[in-house]
């Protein structure tokens, strides 16, 4: 059997109004894979997801997940599909364990069945203690977790997280990437939308970046690095005045500036050769750098060429209470 | 894993375990509670027992002003729904269950099963701490059960619209605005005082409102007072305001997810 890829599409494009959402997406994920749509607020990750998972039919484009055509065949990819949408979805004024029984009745299982499955789900997830607490009680990373579960109730072809960890503290963020982990290890192909570089870097076999409603780069985190240039330079200078003179100096190949570290960071092909004509054009007289250090270039820095913009920094972002 | 893989879904059962998602939900819900059983029955004592000696109706005031109230506690019941539809649309809870292939229809179902069962209870503690305080009808069993017909028919066209309203209202803080509207309607009709007792520019409204025949057939059912053309009014009115609202409600769903 030849492995179809678990979705494809073609030129999606969207638009309210005036406003172009999508202005011709193409993707394609391999089946057990986990593919990361990284992008800033509003560049159409959402909206990419609500169509791959039926719920939006797109002003143009096709596509198929888990080899079934999104528009004509609509109930068979929702039955081989499950969607975690970027607010937990679980009604709070139900317990833990109700959610999931509910959830398998909607998924088909008989009440009995639907218990024993909620019961399982409760435990995998490490919510058997919450199971019987309404989950208003719940702290933001227990409702994450439940909201996967109720996802999981049957096992999907396709899973889509819509940022899964958007608002969750570094602690619960960390336990959310281990359930993804695991559900990938059991052969679940997950499309992901974050605006963490360092989340798609972690998760992601595979990352496609997208900024206003079109993708303007793909591939593996290392592809993606090597793309926007290998290595980078970090110069750290000894004093202001001589920090400022280098960065006018460089201008348009300065990459980044870290001001109250008196760094600025340019990009270098590594040679010896670059990185020493470099030095001496900000540093004649040999006084002005304290130190720099070379490194290969990170998911930020790679989000900052393409984009124009650095990459939304965390702790931006409310956390939740936990 | 046989054990993951389910029987495809039957779409009868959806609608029932959404029916008692909707009910859990409610009845946990201690503000919808109060508003849909509390209220009403304190509305009837404070017209009984504070405004009732002042109002001249030819009976016992207890016993005009029931029909009244039965209607009155319907519309905050039914009121409760349009915040509960409007919060499924907001919190992405109608996208999880599109995406696991439970229709609008059975979501929105769900809620107005919810809302005719929540106004069954408010509606029978009603009539009972009605008959503690003196409430004397004089109807036999059919003119109960026709009685309870009317008063279904009206609880149910109230529950699709507010069904209705909470997929209009992009807020649930804005679909309860909604409540005084639903909650104000059997005021100016023939609910607590008789319509003839009104300034003239109000009674052309009073008479005419939905709201009025079906109280006027009530009436006619349970305390024997002339029917008139009012249950075919009154029949008329539901039907058309439940058949209406269910096409808007069509509409408005296929809007707000598209």
């Amino acid at each position: 059997m030849t492995r179809r890829p678990a979705v494809v599409a073609h030129g999606l494009k969207k638009s309210y109004g005036d406003v172009r959402v999508l202005r011709g997406v193409d993707l394609e994920v391999e089946q057990g894979s986990v593919f990361a749509l990284l992008g800033p607020n509003g560049a159409g990750k959402t909206t990419t997801v609500k169509i791959l998972s039926t719920l939006l039919p797109p002003d143009a484009g096709r596509a198929w997940v888990a080899g079934f055509d999104i528009l004509r065949e609509r109930t068979r990819v929702r039955r081989s599909i499950s969607l975690t949408g970027q607010y937990a979805a679980v009604d709070e004024e139900q317990t833990g364990a109700e959610n999931l029984q509910m959830m398998a009745r909607l998924r088909g299982y008989a009440r009995r069945a639907a218990r024993a499955r909620a019961t399982t789900l409760l435990q995998q997830f490490d919510l058997t203690e919450a199971a019987e607490r309404r989950v208003r009680t719940y702290s933001g990373g227990m409702r994450r977790r439940l909201d996967l579960a109720a996802s999981l109730v049957t096992e999907p072809s396709v899973l889509f997280l819509d940022e899964p960890t958007t608002g969750l503290d570094p602690r619960s963020r960390l336990a959310l990437w281990r359930v993804i982990k695991d559900l990938v290890a059991r052969g679940v192909t997950v499309v992901l939308t974050t605006q963490y570089l360092e989340e798609a870097d972690e998760l992601a076999d595979r990352i496609a970046v997208i900024d206003h409603g079109t993708i303007v780069a793909s591939g593996t985190a290392d592809e993606l690095k090597r793309q926007v240039a290998e290595t980078r330079l970090d110069v750290t200078f000894a004093d202001p005045a001589s920090y400022a003179a280098a960065v006018g100096k460089l201008a348009g190949l300065v990459v980044s500036t870290e001001p109250d570290e008196l760094r600025l960071v340019t990009a270098t092909d590594g040679s010896a050769a670059h990185i020493r004509s470099l030095l001496d054009e900000v540093d004649p007289s040999g006084t002005a750098i304290a130190h720099f250090r070379t490194r290969t270039a990170t998911l930020d820095d790679v989000f900052l060429a393409l984009t124009g913009r650095p990459a939304q920094p965390h702790d931006t972002k409310e956390p939740a209470h936990v | 894993m046989s054990e993951l893989t389910a029987p495809a879904p039957s779409r009868i059962a959806d609608w029932s375990t959404m029916a008692a998602r909707s009910m859990r939900l409610t009845s946990r819900n201690s503000e919808a509670i109060l508003t849909s059983l509390m209220l009403p029955v304190m509305l009837m004592l404070l017209f009984v027992y504070l405004f009732g000696g002042a109002i001249n109706t030819g009976t016992a005031y207890v016993t005009y002003v029931v029909p009244g109230v039965l209607l009155l506690c319907a519309g905050f019941g039914a009121s409760m729904t349009a915040q509960t539809v409007s919060h499924d649309m907001s919190s992405g809870a109608i996208d999880r269950f599109r995406s696991m292939d439970v229709s609008g229809a059975a979501v929105l179902a769900g809620h107005v099963v919810a809302s005719v069962a929540r106004n069954i209870l408010s509606t029978a503690l009603v009539l009972a701490v009605a008959f503690v305080i003196g409430f004397r009808p004089h109807a036999d069993a059919q003119d109960w059960v026709l009685a309870a017909g009317v008063l279904l028919m009206f609880i149910l066209a109230m529950s699709a619209v507010a069904a209705m309203v909470g997929l209009l209202t992009r807020t649930p803080e804005g679909a309860s605005g909604f409540s005084f509207f639903m909650t104000f309607l059997p005021y100016p009709s023939s609910a607590f005082v008789p319509v003839d007792t009104m300034p003239g520019w109000v009674q052309g409204f009073a008479e005419n409102q939905p709201v009025t025949p079906i109280i006027e057939t009530l009436r006619a059912l349970l305390l024997g007072t002339p029917a008139g053309s009012n249950p075919l009014l009154a029949a008329a009115w539901c039907g058309g305001i439940f058949v209406v609202s269910v096409l808007l409600a069509r509409v408005l769903f296929r809007r707000r997810v598209s």
